[in-house]
């Protein structure tokens, strides 16, 4: 199998350029031949289903949910990148390029970013073309914030749904293909298994969630856009049905698995209430351009908040430590979300976290609402307001900028946070490895594709506010259209597959035999549990900070688990029904041997850098130490057995246009 | 100090064909919980005793995907305003409080099992016409088309919409009139939409009548229902478009 | 189908009709009660009569009421079938009944079924008793000034000093009350004329109405129950 990034010859600004003009094309009669599998509905599978219809290939698209319109992209809240530089404040394809090479900790493909921050601009225009409704400023053109610790202004967005509102585009635009005929959409039926024939991705084995029925569906390659695999932590704010089923059945097949150990950490979630939690909710990055972070500076008090004695108002100013400004001095609160995830968790592991679990730090308006208050008087013309008028007015304020997310904080927590501080800490949010992809977006199985948060490519080691909708939308709309023709020209004479052949019968089969197994275990322990104890040995030793043992043990851990999962999980019902709990349990059984994986990575690589801070590798002001000359490379994880270790493949990474720097926010 | 016992009252039924009815279960939950956390326990404790836990819908739990479709206490998502069954908690319920919790009611939206219900007329009311007809790649500047704050905002407001049909659920008559509207009036009312305005109301409209939802009496129990607060000013504005359409319209189908 | 009937036939063009028909009656009720309301004045029923009178035999009129006739018909046929068919697309409610709403009684709303038969039985009745007594019963004549005009006012008469009858009529009018509370600001939404700065006006005025309206139909049987006994 092929281990290349066929990054294309020439100046990193014209790869893109010249690829584009120089690929092969197929013919319109000739795409009518061709089938297409997507699998998927999110940014990424939505985006190229639609567009692929456009074209006019045969496209088939699988989703689980029940709409296409359900896939997670649509919780994403702050924005989307775009170097279009309307702002006028210097923004420019290379700073995109550059801020995410740097922001990813040189950990990345070049090129691949580069063609990245090139369509950026595109997918506004496609997007506002589509009817999103992006913030506006009173002259009607588009509004831009500054997101994500950089220095322009060049993220757009849609409130704090903007997510939701990009995806609804993608959505509508497959609707109408759908409508049309070229796309036949597959709600309900979730990917259980790869098919190929000669080597090549043919197809894949869907199971109708519905009836549990499983079907054979042939095509001349296949798309996966399946999201990240941060539920393997159980605890994140991924949806509850997230998972890595699609990219681990290929790895299964031959796919290589890259970087699984790169994992985001968002600073700003809602921390855990209890043993019953299924999810832990992302409040918004925005929040920290006027929150302050602080926990107490004694013991004492943090022990007296966490029974209940004191509460958060109870501590005077100098009793309290704002850590990433002290720690920090230049950035702040602002610091990316790596580095403030971290410094949390140290706050906690001192012992001076807030909530009964001890992992809590809070987040305080006070200050802001005290800095817009007076602002507001002032501008008002109040002379000598008091206190109350202040605190009025700078409330307003907070209100009118972050309100929907404050009314969610009370909602989920029962406390208002306009008066008390609020109580974060940070959470799995976004998983940066996936399934190993060239410049292609083509994974080492010929004619199967990789998009979006599936597909490893894009953000290295950690990826920047904003730009994973940056990123699943580029893959869909812009990249696979074209990169995908570069294999399908050469299948024109290829005939239709026959979803009745051998490799089909053979693989639906498997597929049959591994949810029979599972069903047949009849043991004592939930689905739910083992997922569960799962998350919190990653959580433990995979977490915001890994070192050698403790991933040793976690492998052990982990191993074991899937061994008792296998002698006693207890599925109720049959294959042929709709059946939750069978869904979940071949789910779950993928996590396990993914977290291995991650464990395996995560041992690999011996440095720190974004999302993967290992302790021995750090500083000796406990900021993370990259090993550039060593480790400036791509891990691709070839799964061989599940007893045996796992083979890694390096895929060097070349920076020509960039000069490797230790990110500093000090 | 948090823990609540409650008696739940939660409508079983095996699948589409057969018929069911509502099983009495006693839970101890706490008020931290949400309400689908709530249900979690509940299956946790029907797979200890080995009984088929229950067929809930959820997915993001974060107040936007549109997937729980359960009615409590006889209103959907529960008796919180502009809230999702995610996003409910159970301190919004007293100890010793009884639940009744029931699917989504439509013929439009058949039960699937449990509390799940087929809501795919939603998908295809947006195929019928619910999109800008734009090819990727063939768009304008983005700045080439200024729109005024306040149409996109109104626009956005109607594109809150999460799909989850909480308005048909709430609606005696299971009209889906707000969600049609929500969709004719986030597109219509700007420029990029205005090309396709009439034939996209007809065709919305006509393909809403096909799917069996019933007439809109203006009860504005959607809107007090929906967990985005979308406006029935929108059902107004679509009246008023399809009337407009259908006696302008060149067009005589 | 021609475009016309597909229009009309589809869910918003059935509400329109019952929106325009409803409409049509909301104004008539207007017309109504300025005539029963010459029943107050003590002139032994002349000004009542000859009104009445000049509602029968004016040729616009007339033409007029065959209109009526016919919204009368239509918004109740139609209603009522809207009101199956609505029916059917729910398919059974829930165990639990809490219909919220936000801008009209939820049990008016929902209930417009029930509140119209219930007007339409007291119509057929009221109809019956004074419209077929007017157009074929046999009701004794007055003449006033050489014109022999039928003497409406016997009957009304007799009927109000019916104390079971003056509570029928009375209760009636609360049911077209309720009905009207929801029809009145529904009707305007329906044909889309919604508008921040209006509709708070339409929905004071439909509320108005339906308490002035009714109010005023009902007052006169009570003052005459009153007068005469």
């Amino acid at each position: 199998m092929g281990f290349e990034g066929k990054v294309p010859q020439g100046d990193l600004a014209t790869k893109w350029v010249n690829y584009r003009g120089s690929m092969p094309l197929v013919a319109p009669n000739n795409k009518r031949r061709l089938d297409v599998i997507v699998v998927g509905t999110g940014l990424a599978g939505a985006a190229a289903a639609a567009t692929l219809g456009e074209l006019g290939y045969n496209v088939k698209c699988f989703t689980f949910h029940d709409s296409p319109r359900r896939a997670h992209s649509i919780a994403a809240q702050g924005g989307i990148n775009a170097a279009k530089n309307y702002q006028n404040d210097g923004d420019s394809v290379y700073r995109l390029f550059y801020d995410t090479v740097k922001g990813g900790d040189y950990r990345s493909r070049e090129a691949n970013v580069h063609r990245l921050a090139e369509v950026s601009v595109e997918i506004i225009d496609q997007a506002v073309a589509q009817g999103v409704p992006f913030a506006r400023e009173y002259g009607g053109l588009l509004a831009n914030r500054s997101f994500g610790g950089v220095q322009v202004s060049r993220t757009f967005y849609a409130r704090g749904q903007t997510g939701q509102q990009l995806l609804i585009g993608a959505y509508q635009a497959l609707s109408r293909q759908i409508s049309r005929g070229s796309v036949k959409m597959y709600n309900r039926h979730e990917m259980l298994d790869l098919v190929k024939i000669d080597g090549k991705a043919r197809g894949i084995i869907a199971r109708n969630l519905l009836t549990g029925e499983l079907e054979r569906h042939a095509a001349h390659c296949v798309i996966l856009a399946t999201g990240g695999y941060g539920n393997v932590f159980y605890l994140s704010t991924n949806a509850m049905g997230s998972n890595v089923s699609a990219g681990w059945r290929v790895v299964k097949r031959g796919a290589y698995f890259a970087n699984p150990c790169y994992t985001q950490i968002h600073p700003t979630c809602i921390p855990q209430s209890g043993e019953y939690q299924s999810k832990l909710t992302l409040m918004s990055e925005s929040l920290r351009n006027d929150g302050r972070v602080w926990v107490p500076k004694t013991k004492e008090d943090a022990i007296a908040i966490r029974e209940g004695k004191k509460t958060g108002l109870d501590i005077p100013e100098e009793a309290r430590d704002y850590y990433l400004e002290r720690r920090y001095p230049a950035f702040g609160n602002l610091v990316p979300r790596d580095v403030a995830s971290r410094a949390a968790k140290i706050a906690c592991d001192e012992g001076n976290g807030i909530v009964p679990t001890g992992k809590g730090v809070f987040l305080d308006f006070s200050s802001a609402v005290q800095r817009y208050g007076k602002s507001q008087a002032f501008s008002k013309g109040l002379k000598n307001p008091d206190a109350k008028t202040i605190t009025e007015l700078g409330t307003k304020v907070v209100e009118e900028k972050y309100g929907n997310l404050f009314e969610m904080y009370e909602k989920i927590t029962g406390e208002n946070p306009y008066v008390m501080p609020m109580k974060i800490y940070p959470a799995v949010h976004y998983t940066m490895g996936g399934l190993w992809v060239d410049y292609h977006l083509e994974t080492n199985i010929p004619g199967l594709f990789c998009l979006g948060e599936a597909n490893f490519s894009d953000h290295g080691a950690n990826r920047l506010g904003a730009s994973a909708l940056m990123q699943g939308l580029a893959d869909g709309y812009f990249v696979i259209p074209y990169t995908v023709g570069t294999f399908l020209s050469k299948e024109i004479r290829t005939p239709k597959f026959d979803p009745d052949g051998p490799e089909f019968m053979q693989a639906e089969a498997d597929v049959s035999n591994r949810l029979q197994n599972l069903l047949d275990i009849q043991g004592n322990q939930s689905v739910e549990s083992f997922h569960r104890r799962l998350g919190k040995i990653m959580w433990e030793y995979c977490g915001m900070a890994r070192n050698e043992e403790g991933l040793i043990k976690a492998r052990k851990m982990i191993r074991e688990l899937r061994e008792e999962f296998y002698k006693d999980v207890f599925i109720p019902g049959t294959q042929e029904e709709f059946n939750s709990e069978l869904e979940k349990a071949a789910r779950v059984a993928d996590f396990l041997e993914l977290g291995e994986l991650f464990a395996v990575d995560a041992l690999d690589r011996k440095e720190s850098c974004g999302g993967h801070f290992r302790e021995e590798y750090q500083t000796e002001e406990g900021e993370a130490r990259r090993r550039d000359d060593e480790y400036a490379y791509v891990a691709a994880w070839e799964w061989t057995d599940t007893d045996q270790d796992p083979t890694l493949h390096k895929e060097e990474l070349e920076f020509k246009d960039i000069e490797l720097k230790t990110r500093s926010y000090k | 100090m948090s823990d609540m016992n409650l008696t739940l009252k939660v409508w079983r039924q095996k699948n589409n064909q057969s018929k069911g009815s509502l099983e009495t279960y006693k839970i101890l939950a706490s008020e931290h919980m949400s309400f689908l956390e709530m249900l979690d326990v509940l299956n946790e404790q029907l797979i200890q005793e080995k009984k088929e836990p229950l067929a809930f819908e959820h997915d993001c739990r974060e107040w936007i995907c549109g997937a729980c479709s359960m009615v409590i206490n006889g209103q959907p998502h529960g008796p919180q305003r502009g809230t999702t069954t995610c996003q409910l908690h159970m301190r919004q319920f007293k100890d010793g409080d009884t639940i009744v919790v029931e699917p989504f009611r439509a013929k439009a939206f058949p039960v699937i099992k449990d509390l799940v219900v087929d809501r795919s007329a939603f998908d295809r009311i947006i195929q019928s016409g619910g999109f800008i007809s734009v090819n990727t790649g063939q768009a304008v500047d983005g700045n080439s088309i200024p729109i005024d704050k306040d149409t996109a905002s109104a626009a956005f407001d109607a594109a809150t919409c999460i799909g989850c049909g909480a308005c048909v659920a709430a609606c005696p008559n299971a009209s889906a009139m707000l969600f049609t509207s929500a969709k004719v009036s986030h597109l219509n009312q700007l420029p990029q939409g205005k090309l396709e305005a009439k034939q996209r109301v007809l065709n919305m409209v006509s393909q809403m009548d096909e799917e069996g939802f019933g007439l809109c009496s203006n009860v504005t129990a959607c809107e007090a229902e929906c967990p985005k607060e979308i406006s029935v000013e929108n059902i107004a504005r679509m009246n008023r478009e399809y009337i407009g359409a259908s006696l302008t319209s060149d067009k005589f189908v | 189908m021609s475009w016309f009937s597909t229009f009309l036939t589809s869910s918003i063009g059935k509400k329109l009709v019952m929106s325009l028909t409803g409409l049509f009656l909301i104004v008539f009720l207007l017309v109504h009660l300025t005539g029963n309301l010459q029943l107050l004045i003590d002139d032994g029923g002349r000004q009542f009569n000859l009104y009445a009178k000049f509602m029968t035999s004016n040729p616009f009129i007339k033409i007029t009421s065959y209109g009526l006739y016919a919204f009368i018909l239509l918004h109740a046929v139609q209603g009522i079938l809207l009101w199956l068919k609505n029916r059917a697309a729910k398919g059974g409610g829930y165990a639990v009944n809490n219909t919220k709403a936000t801008n009209t009684v939820a049990g008016f709303a929902k209930n417009m079924g029930w509140l119209g038969i219930i007007i339409l039985v007291f119509l057929l009745i009221h109809l019956y008793q004074f419209w077929l007594q007017m157009k074929l019963g046999t009701l004794p004549m007055v003449n006033y000034d050489g014109v022999e005009v039928k003497n409406l006012y016997v009957p009304v008469m007799d009927a109000f000093s019916n104390i079971g009858f003056v509570i029928f009529y009375v209760l009636s009018m609360v049911v077209i009350a309720f009905h009207l509370w929801h029809g009145f600001q529904s009707s305007f939404q329906t044909l889309g004329l919604n508008h921040k700065k209006y509709t708070p006006f339409i929905q004071f005025l439909g509320k108005a109405y339906s308490i002035l309206i009714p109010l005023g139909f009902a007052l006169i049987p009570i003052l005459f129950f009153l007068r005469n006994s």
